[in-house]
């Protein structure tokens, strides 16, 4: 039977910085001036109310500090909400951790690995910590090291191993206890296009076995690929909801044309929203008030006398010619022109006015 | 409480302990047993101590291989696995309550102590060995006193491993371990301390005191000692207190 995940209002307000974002791994640094200075607040998570359905992959999408990490973390019990709910199944994280903890299998985003163990030691002794039976977890932890292609290291101490070995081996521990719901937080950070399509593969497999699956990713490519429903959440609160091609339709025209220009004018702007095919048309010095760090850029831009359009389109390429003969008419020096297909990058450049690479 | 998971921490730990076995033996041995040599045959043999030294040294030595085995074996890892490497979180995510884990941890490093002072004390009386006089005039107190202060060791080095930071390691046993060690009445007994009032008030505060002075008593009762009641409820009241601290503590790194 498959888990579903559900959080209500959930919000979370460090007192301190936030710790390092890895999840299922969170340890709050011991602050010993913690005391002395006044303590800094700091949201993280604002209000995200979520559903994941039983059985479904489900990914969260955002930029760095968005709130992905410490939305896993309050799943997994390793983060105390500061107001709202989290379920897993029909048991409320926070009072029933043991139960959920059963439920769950959590691959962390900086490896956890217990260095005091061998690879194979590892997964046998979480199996234990499962009270899963002796012979059954020694055929596991067979099974999933010869899946993951660890089985020539499996005696061998985890302090060596490179990154991609140790991010497996996190995975098949994860599994060991045949989770419910199996939670992976950027789980291809750091990997190689082998590993990556290997990971993917298994993840889909996992899937296949009626699990359900809530990943965290800011690469666009992995989620689309991955995930049959999305959240794209920024400065702690949802943003967008859906699968991926529903968020993509979602793109007034589909086309991102990023346009740069020497001067321009509100003419030039005008005269652009009335091309064909033209459904939106936003100059950067309005689209990105929202945040700080887009209105350093744009005083940069301007110091420089650049300005920055963004038009969404249902056409792509066949707009150029037009585009040139406008700014040509209206006195503006085309610069720079860029134009991206239908992503889920635009929309995230569309709700927030920035990249999710800043 | 889940037994199987709680069972299941406990055989990692033992596990870890028997392939560190080595280690463990001379980290925790060596210097203790260089001490006994040192202070109890080369100082009494050449007669700058009187013979009953020997005597009163043995008890001490077997507080402090017992106390800084238990605070080592639990604080240390703890130090790192919450902070540096986060190899604690495999264990946070097991189907048990939180707390359970810090009592693991105390469960284990007690064990570990106690089978330190079960090694050094046949060690210890071997290089001593003529002329130390231990008795076992009453075990049942012994084995109390033992207890006591392995849990003391265990619950201080959750409390200390919880709350210092891996960069403060250096300090903690400059500011924490060293006076503790030198103050413990571990080289001499209490009632030396007599011709330093003041300073025989203080150290009453150090739990290491009680674990010598109760070694002592139960050991070698005809040596000066505090009375064992007053030791056995100090040890008490510092074995509470420490667990008390210690998983506060533990609990408030473990969830953020």
């Amino acid at each position: 039977m498959a888990v579903g995940v559900r959080t209500q209002d959930l919000r979370k307000v460090y007192q301190s910085s936030p710790p390092l974002g890895a999840a299922g791994g969170f340890i709050a640094r011991g602050d010993a001036k913690g005391g002395k200075q006044p303590k800094a607040e700091v949201p993280a998570l604002n209000g995200l109310s979520l559903e994941v359905f039983p059985g479904e992959i489900f990914g969260l999408l955002g930029p760095n500090g968005a709130g992905k990490s410490t939305t896993v973390g309050v799943l997994t019990t390793r983060v105390r909400p500061t107001s709202g709910q989290a379920w897993i199944g029909g048991h409320d994280v926070w009072k029933e951790q043991a139960q959920v903890k059963r439920l769950i299998g959590v691959v962390p985003q900086r490896p956890n690995l217990d260095f005091s163990l061998t690879a194979r030691e590892i997964l046998v002794f979480h199996a234990a910590y499962f009270g899963i039976a002796s012979k059954v977890r020694n055929d596991r932890a067979d099974a999933l090291l010869e899946k993951f292609k660890l089985t020539e290291r499996a005696h061998q101490m985890t302090r060596g191993f490179s990154g991609g070995m140790m991010q497996r081996l996190s995975i098949a521990r994860a599994m060991m206890h045949d989770p419910e719901v199996l939670f992976l937080d950027e789980p291809s950070a750091g990997l190689d296009p082998q590993t990556r399509i290997l990971l993917w593969e298994i993840i889909r497999e996992y899937h296949q076995a009626g699990k359900t699956v809530l990943l965290t990713t800011h690469n666009m490519e992995e989620a689309d690929a991955l995930c049959q429903r999305l959240a794209i959440i920024d400065h702690g609160h949802g943003i967008a909801l859906g699968t991926p091609a529903e968020l993509k339709a979602s793109i007034p025209g589909g086309y991102l044309l990023r346009l740069r220009f020497g001067n321009q004018s509100a003419d030039l702007l005008q005269r652009l929203q009335a091309l064909a095919g033209v459904r939106e048309v936003r100059s950067l010095d309005s689209a990105a008030k929202g945040t700080a760090e887009s209105s350093a850029q744009n005083a940069t831009k301007s110091e420089q006398n650049h300005a920055g359009v963004d038009v969404y389109a249902d056409r792509g390429g066949s707009l150029i010619p037009e585009i040139a003969n406008l700014a040509a008419q209206t006195g503006a020096e085309l610069s720079d022109v860029h134009i991206s297909e239908p992503s889920l990058e635009n929309l995230f450049l569309h709700h927030t006015g920035r990249s999710l690479r800043d | 409480m889940n037994w199987k998971t709680f069972g299941a921490m406990l055989a990692r730990d033992a596990h870890v302990a028997r392939r560190n076995a080595i280690q463990l033996f001379l980290q925790t041995f060596l210097q203790p047993l260089l001490f006994v040599f040192v202070f109890g045959r080369v100082m009494v043999g050449s007669g700058y101590m009187p013979a009953m030294y020997k005597s009163l040294l043995l008890p001490g030595i077997i507080a402090i291989s017992m106390v800084f085995t238990g605070i080592w074996a639990v604080a240390m890892p703890l130090i790192s696995e919450f902070q540096f490497t986060r190899e604690i979180e495999d264990r946070l995510l097991a189907p048990i309550g939180v707390r359970w884990i810090a009592i693991e941890k105390v469960i284990a490093g007690m064990l570990q102590a106690l089978v330190a002072g079960l090694i050094v004390i046949p060690m210890a009386w071997l290089v001593l060995r003529p002329g130390v006089d231990i008795s076992m005039h009453a075990p049942l107190t012994f084995v109390a006193v033992i207890v006591l202060v392995a849990t003391f060791s265990a619950c201080g080095g959750l409390a200390l491993g919880c709350s210092i930071n891996q960069q403060h390691i250096g300090l903690m046993f400059g500011m924490v371990i060293t006076p503790m060690i030198f103050f413990g009445c571990t080289y001499y007994p209490w009632s030396a301390l007599k011709t330093f009032p003041i300073l025989q008030k203080v150290v009453l505060i150090n739990p290491l005191v009680y674990a010598s002075e109760g070694m002592r008593a139960t050991l070698v009762p005809q040596s000066p000692h505090l009375s064992i009641i007053a030791v056995l409820v100090a040890l008490l009241f510092f074995d509470a207190l420490l667990l008390l601290v210690g998983l506060r503590q533990f609990e408030k790194k473990a969830v953020s």
